[in-house]
């Protein structure tokens, strides 16, 4: 029997648990045009458990027989989390209902899933980071299916869950890997063997492997050849779910297990990321270009968001860390920004998501043009948003270590991107509108998570220091 | 002096109410906002201005901080402004040449839909050209750098509903981002070589007691920062190669032409290159290479402009040709002399976009001079300040631009650059020429205007006829101020004003023999027998054309770049991979004929099973390299 | 050396097949074989998604009592906190037969 049972050292990820399981069991006793009401629940118990690890901040301790840290860095990406969840609850109310699925095992999923993130980024150990990241796929296996009756959803769900499958199961190989070799999979005992032993090639193959499930989770190339297919088939608010939090516990526990597991290693990951990281901004930016559908387009557009993440991990130092955590959070703001857009705007059974259904809207719709514009602007990264910060920070941790060449190609590919960003808001507001521009109605909590993205998106851009701060020291726990 | 730092806030304040509430004001309501942010920048400006001049030079240098906008380990940046007398006489001339712009834009868009928006656009532009100004470290101007270019592109297609006007919009922005890429990797490289970003604490490493003294000459990593920034500047100054934004920019509002033609945005690569002119002075390859691609451009697009029919096409050619002068004073070291040729271009070009505005107005926007004509009686004002304007632009003695464009000569001579200044001679024969030859065909001769647009032409009101007084009395005496602005800027500029040379005087003579070539040319030509143009235009065919279509650089650029990546991207990464391999893998086994509206075909595993062999080839390919590294 | 023979072996063996075997590809041989009885059907029939379900909950179940044989075995080492732990365990099984229950997967219409 472990004696490190604290358990108020995964007190959050209990609280999401606990609500999500709560959520379950009432579901059957709440009437059907109730069930929003589970979604506030849901809200609830993510605040909670924001609150629960907010009291826990500034502390570290080791719990689980050293499977979970409490540290940090878990905070910090805790937090994301939490609120990235909260995001997509917001937009799926009014969306599950104009849908028609309004069953509030959704938001039981979200706060699964949550869980299974929490735990991502929290884990030192290679078997609670698989667990952790098994109840996030499955979470969202389901998720992407939630629309049963739609044929789009349904093969989605299943393209995901057979690939997903495929590389969890590569994952889980490479985990075997370096099990095999050095006889635990504590990351920290990994790390005295590997710099015990030096890099054989079990580490090699491990490595490989682990970087091949791991590049799956956060869609680098060519891993990332199943995200075109999934985000567009997926319902939209699960879309944006998929596009941030996964993403990001991916980032979370790729970082912590590369730094604090094979840290002896880093010429090897780092080479091959650098690589990875190129053709996944290229074929990225590249293929965004010739899109016409939007979640086609953001669904790209997030794949070269993934390289542009790369870049930070690249550069192997402490500011590349600090900019990928501050990096994560700007883009779950924006991305979680633009997809609510597209949530309110495809308009019931989501049938306007081609981009000619945006063909002069702007001046219609001030507030949801106005704020897609942002979001835009901040994927280019132009000034005054957080997307700019966040991109000069990755880039200059990259110079900082010397990889010009990576940020050459990094910048080259911002300013291709440009263009295809660029061109939805020229259809937006300089494009004839249709004969008949639809009506939408703007949900209340819809619009509050579109308010609060575009003020983060603003906030991180004017004054980054507070969020980069946070993030800098969220770091020193991992390095 | 301590509130110049609402200088580039005010008109950042303007757009905010506007934008957000302007759409509920009535239109005198707007126009007054507008107006009054930039009046009370231009007054904060000259306050700052004449507060700089009571204070002796070395005292000539105040830094405001607003707040520490980026703190982390090594990589500070602070949101603080700088006035020193370069961006005090840069600030004095946004907000000048930018407030006659605002008020003449009140008449010109009056009748127009979205006033607000465009006044909130305006004001936008406004305050990120000030904040780039104004901005005391390189990220921070980048902001601004930045911020100028979105507002072009939201001004320049204005008029979305005409294509070619969103196009162009789009272009200037994309060009623009090409040109970014370059000024963003200079930033890193320079944070990376500096460790800081301050213009100060770059300039102190540079200076003679500093580390990088030692590598004054040498091609490197200075060299390249200072390459790197160049490129930006050539993109948002529309140089060589990246200069063909800006005549496309020609869709936008007239008064944004104006803007972006005179005083803002296009001014911004020069002002960079001033700025950073201890960098630029230990880098003298590249500073060569700045001289080199300044005057080409300015002989370049000045060949260009020779033969357009379109008013504000050629007013584009030519501002791209001054700006190419602005870079050939600055790369031989005058810089001095290069802001002084900016304010006086800021002047007269301000002046001729306006009028052809107001000439354009006139006659319901009819653009191509061959059909305009014999306009000088119709429009007297007009004619009588575009007159000053365009012989400020073409040299003519004593006025403003004589005496700028004559101190880039001689200080490219008295350098020892003498290719540079006898092509610049050249340029300037060829300035007097189209210059006069647009000036001629607009307002003398016979009439050519379709019978329809004689009707109704007619003056344009006071709000936009009284920048257009104003403006050419600049251009026509704003040349006189030279001395005590080169010695104004000499805590910048960092010269002591060299010994002129003694063929200075015969250089006078030259320049003003130069512009009187060219316009006796275009006299020749356009007055007195006008059948010589067709004539010459007849002999010369093929380079007639080749000037005509702009070198076919267009052509080019479209073949050689946009192409390629749409192909790329929609052939091989779309419907290759997406495609025809997956598709190929579904349908060429089951043979089934692709089908469009099948989602069923795509539930078929063929998909999944494809992408799994990505997958699967991407861990081979690791595997591999692992295994061939190690 | 050994990499090259065990990825040469399939390969060869794969192609020698195909080369030497008679190439006699016509509609019976290509059908799919179910024990020599002529097939009537699509082999690939659909199932009512209650057979899937039944199948899950009783695999869920399954396992619970799989967990349980272990802990019955150790209960007096783990003292109070195994209690406490398989309490949790089951209580969440229980909130999941309750969901399943109330949803009304157990009924077989």
């Amino acid at each position: 029997m472990p004696t490190d049972l604290h358990y108020l050292a995964i007190l959050p990820e209990i609280i999401t648990a606990a609500t999500g399981i709560a959520i379950m069991l009432l579901d059957p006793f709440t009437a059907p045009q109730h069930k929003g009401r589970l979604g506030w629940l849901g809200v609830a118990g993510l605040l909670a458990a924001g609150v629960a690890g907010a009291a826990q901040s500034g502390r570290t301790m080791t719990a689980f027989g050293g499977m979970v840290q409490l540290d940090s860095y878990s905070v910090f990406f805790r937090w994301l989390f939490f609120g990235v969840s909260i995001g997509t609850i917001l937009i799926s109310l009014q969306y599950l209902k104009r849908e028609g699925v309004h069953h509030s095992e959704f938001y039981a999923l979200v706060l699964f899933a949550t869980t299974g993130m929490s735990f991502m980024a929290a884990s030192v150990d290679l078997i609670l980071m698989f667990i952790g990241l098994e109840t996030v796929a499955i979470s969202t296996y389901v998720l992407a299916g939630f629309k049963r009756s739609d044929p789009r959803s349904n093969e989605s769900a299943v393209k995901y869950f057979i690939l997903g499958a495929f590389s969890t199961a590569v994952l889980l190989y490479g985990i075997a890997f370096l099990y095999g070799q050095t006889g635990s999979t504590r990351f920290d005992r990994v790390a005295e063997a590997l710099s015990a032993q030096g890099p054989s090639a079990f580490f090699l193959v491990g490595l490989a492997l682990l970087l091949v499930g791991f590049g799956f989770k956060v869609a680098m190339a060519p891993f990332h050849v199943w995200t075109p297919d999934v985000y567009e088939g997926a319902p939209s608010p699960v879309t944006a779910f998929l596009a941030v939090g996964p993403k990001a516990a991916g980032f979370a526990a790729l970082v912590r297990v590369l730094y604090s597991a094979l840290p002896d290693m880093e010429n090897h990951w780092g080479d091959v990321l650098g690589l990875v990281a190129v053709l996944t901004m290229t074929v990225g930016n590249v293929a965004a270009i010739t899109q016409s559908n939007i979640k086609r387009l953001l669904a790209y557009s997030s794949v070269a968001h993934a390289g542009y993440l790369l870049v930070g991990l690249v550069a192997r130092n402490e500011l590349g860390i600090s900019a990928v955590l501050y990096y994560a959070v700007v883009y779950a703001l924006m991305n979680l920004g633009a997809f609510t857009v597209v949530v309110i705007w495809s308009g019931a059974g989501e049938t306007r998501v081609h981009l000619s259904d945006y063909a002069g809207i702007g001046f219609r719709y001030p507030f949801l043009t106005g704020c897609l514009s942002l979001f835009l602007l901040s994927l280019i990264g132009i000034p005054a948003t957080g997307g700019f910060m966040g991109k000069v920070f990755l880039f200059a941790a990259a110079v900082q270590s010397h990889h010009v060449g990576l940020v050459v190609i990094a910048v080259l590919n911002s300013a291709v991107s440009a263009y295809y960003y660029l061109r939805i808001i020229v259809i937006m507001y300089m494009q004839e509108p249709a004969a008949q521009v639809p009506s939408v109605e703007i949900p209340v909590p819809a619009a509050v998570a579109l308010v609060l993205a575009a003020l983060g998106t603003l906030l991180t851009g004017l004054y980054p220091s507070a969020l980069l701060d946070l993030a800098s020291r969220s770091v020193l726990a991992v390095r | 002096m301590d509130s110049f730092w609402l200088i580039p806030i005010l008109p950042l304040v303007g757009f905010l109410a506007n934008g957000l509430v302007g759409k509920r004001l009535p239109k005198q309501a707007v126009a007054w906002i507008a107006c009054l942010v930039v009046a009370a920048s231009l007054l904060l400006s000259a306050r700052a201005f004449y507060a700089l001049m009571q204070v002796p030079p070395e005292e000539r240098h105040v830094i405001h901080p607003l707040f520490t906008w980026v703190e982390s380990g090594d990589f500070v940046a602070r949101f603080e402004f700088l006035l020193d007398p370069l961006s005090a006489v840069m600030m004095l001339l946004v907000t000048g040449v930018g407030l006659l712009i605002h008020v003449y834009s009140v008449g010109y868009m009056w009748a127009g839909e979205g006033f607000y928006r465009y006044f909130a656009y305006l004001n936008l532009f406004m305050s990120s050209m000030l904040l780039l100004v104004a901005a005391n470290n390189l990220l921070l101007m980048f902001v601004g750098w930045e911020g100028v270019g979105l507002c072009s592109y939201l001004l320049i297609g204005y008029w979305y509903f005409k294509k070619s006007a969103s196009d162009a919009g789009k272009k200037a922005f994309v060009v623009n981002r090409v040109g970014d890429f370059g000024f963003l990797l200079g930033i890193l490289l320079a944070f990376l070589t500096f460790q800081t970003l301050d213009f100060q604490a770059i300039f102190q490493q540079l200076g003679p007691e500093g580390e990088f003294a030692a590598e004054s000459g040498k091609w490197g990593t200075l060299s390249w920062i200072a390459f790197l920034l160049f490129i930006g500047a050539t993109g948002k100054s529309a140089q060589v190669p990246l200069y063909v934004w800006l005549p496309d920019a020609m869709e936008g509002p007239t008064p944004v032409s104006a803007l972006i033609h005179a005083a803002t945005m296009v001014t911004a690569g020069v002002y960079m290159v001033v700025r950073l002119n201890p960098l630029y002075s230990l880098t003298p390859g590249v500073s060569g290479l700045v001289a080199t691609v300044g005057i080409f451009t300015a002989f370049y697009a000045a060949t260009i402009a020779l033969v357009q029919r379109d008013i504000k096409r050629i007013l584009a050619y030519s501002t791209i040709s001054q700006i190419g002068y602005m870079f050939a004073a600055a790369g031989v070291g005058g810089y001095a002399a290069s802001i002084f040729h900016l304010s006086t271009h800021a002047y007269f070009k301000a002046l001729l976009f306006l009028g052809a505005g107001s000439v354009m107005r006139a006659l319901q926007n009819e653009t191509d001079i061959l059909r305009m004509g014999g306009l000088r009686k119709y429009l007297p004002v007009t004619y009588w300040t575009f007159l000053a304007a365009t012989v400020a632009i073409s040299g003519v003695p004593l006025t403003s631009g004589f005496f700028s464009k004559d101190e880039i000569l001689v200080r490219s001579f008295s350098s020892g650059h003498t290719v540079i200044g006898i092509v610049g001679l050249a340029t300037a024969v060829l300035t007097a020429f189209y210059m006069f030859r647009l000036f001629f065909l607009t307002f003398h001769g016979e009439q050519r205007l379709a019978p329809e647009l004689r009707r109704g032409i007619h003056e344009p009101p006071p709000s936009m006829a009284v920048p257009l007084v104003l403006l050419a009395l600049l251009s026509l005496f704003g040349g006189y101020g030279y001395g005590y602005l080169e010695g104004f800027l000499e805590p910048v500029t960092g010269e002591p004003l060299p010994a002129r040379g003694e063929h200075s005087e015969a250089l006078v003579l030259l320049t003003a023999v130069a512009s009187g070539l060219g316009i006796l040319a275009a006299y020749l030509f356009y007055v007195r027998n006008p059948t010589w143009a067709a004539a010459a235009q007849q002999a010369l065919g093929g380079a007639h054309r080749l000037l005509w279509r702009k070198y076919y650089v267009d052509e080019l650029y479209d073949r050689l770049f946009v192409h390629p990546l749409k192909r790329v991207s929609d052939h091989f990464l779309w419907r290759g991979v997406d495609e025809r391999v997956v598709d190929g893998a579904v349908n060429g086994t089951a043979g089934l004929v692709r089908d469009l509206s099948g989602f069923l075909r795509q539930m078929q595993t063929g998909y999944a099973r494809a992408y799994a062999t990505w997958i699967l080839l991407g861990t081979v390919g690791i595997l591999v390299y692992y295994w061939m590294g190690g | 050396m050994f990499i090259f023979v065990a990825l040469l072996l399939p390969v060869v063996a794969l192609l020698a097949g195909r080369l030497l075997r008679p190439q006699m590809g016509h509609d019976t041989k290509l059908r799919p074989y179910e024990c020599g009885v002529e097939p009537e059907t699509d082999a690939r029939e659909r199932y009512s998604v209650r057979y899937y379900i039944i199948a899950i909950l009783f695999v869920i179940f399954d396992v619970e009592t799989i967990f349980l044989f272990p802990w019955a075995v150790i209960y007096d080492k783990l003292a109070l906190f195994g209690f406490i732990e398989m309490l949790v365990f089951l209580g969440i099984l229980i909130f999941g037969y309750i969901y399943v229950w109330k949803k009304g997967a157990l009924e077989w219409v």
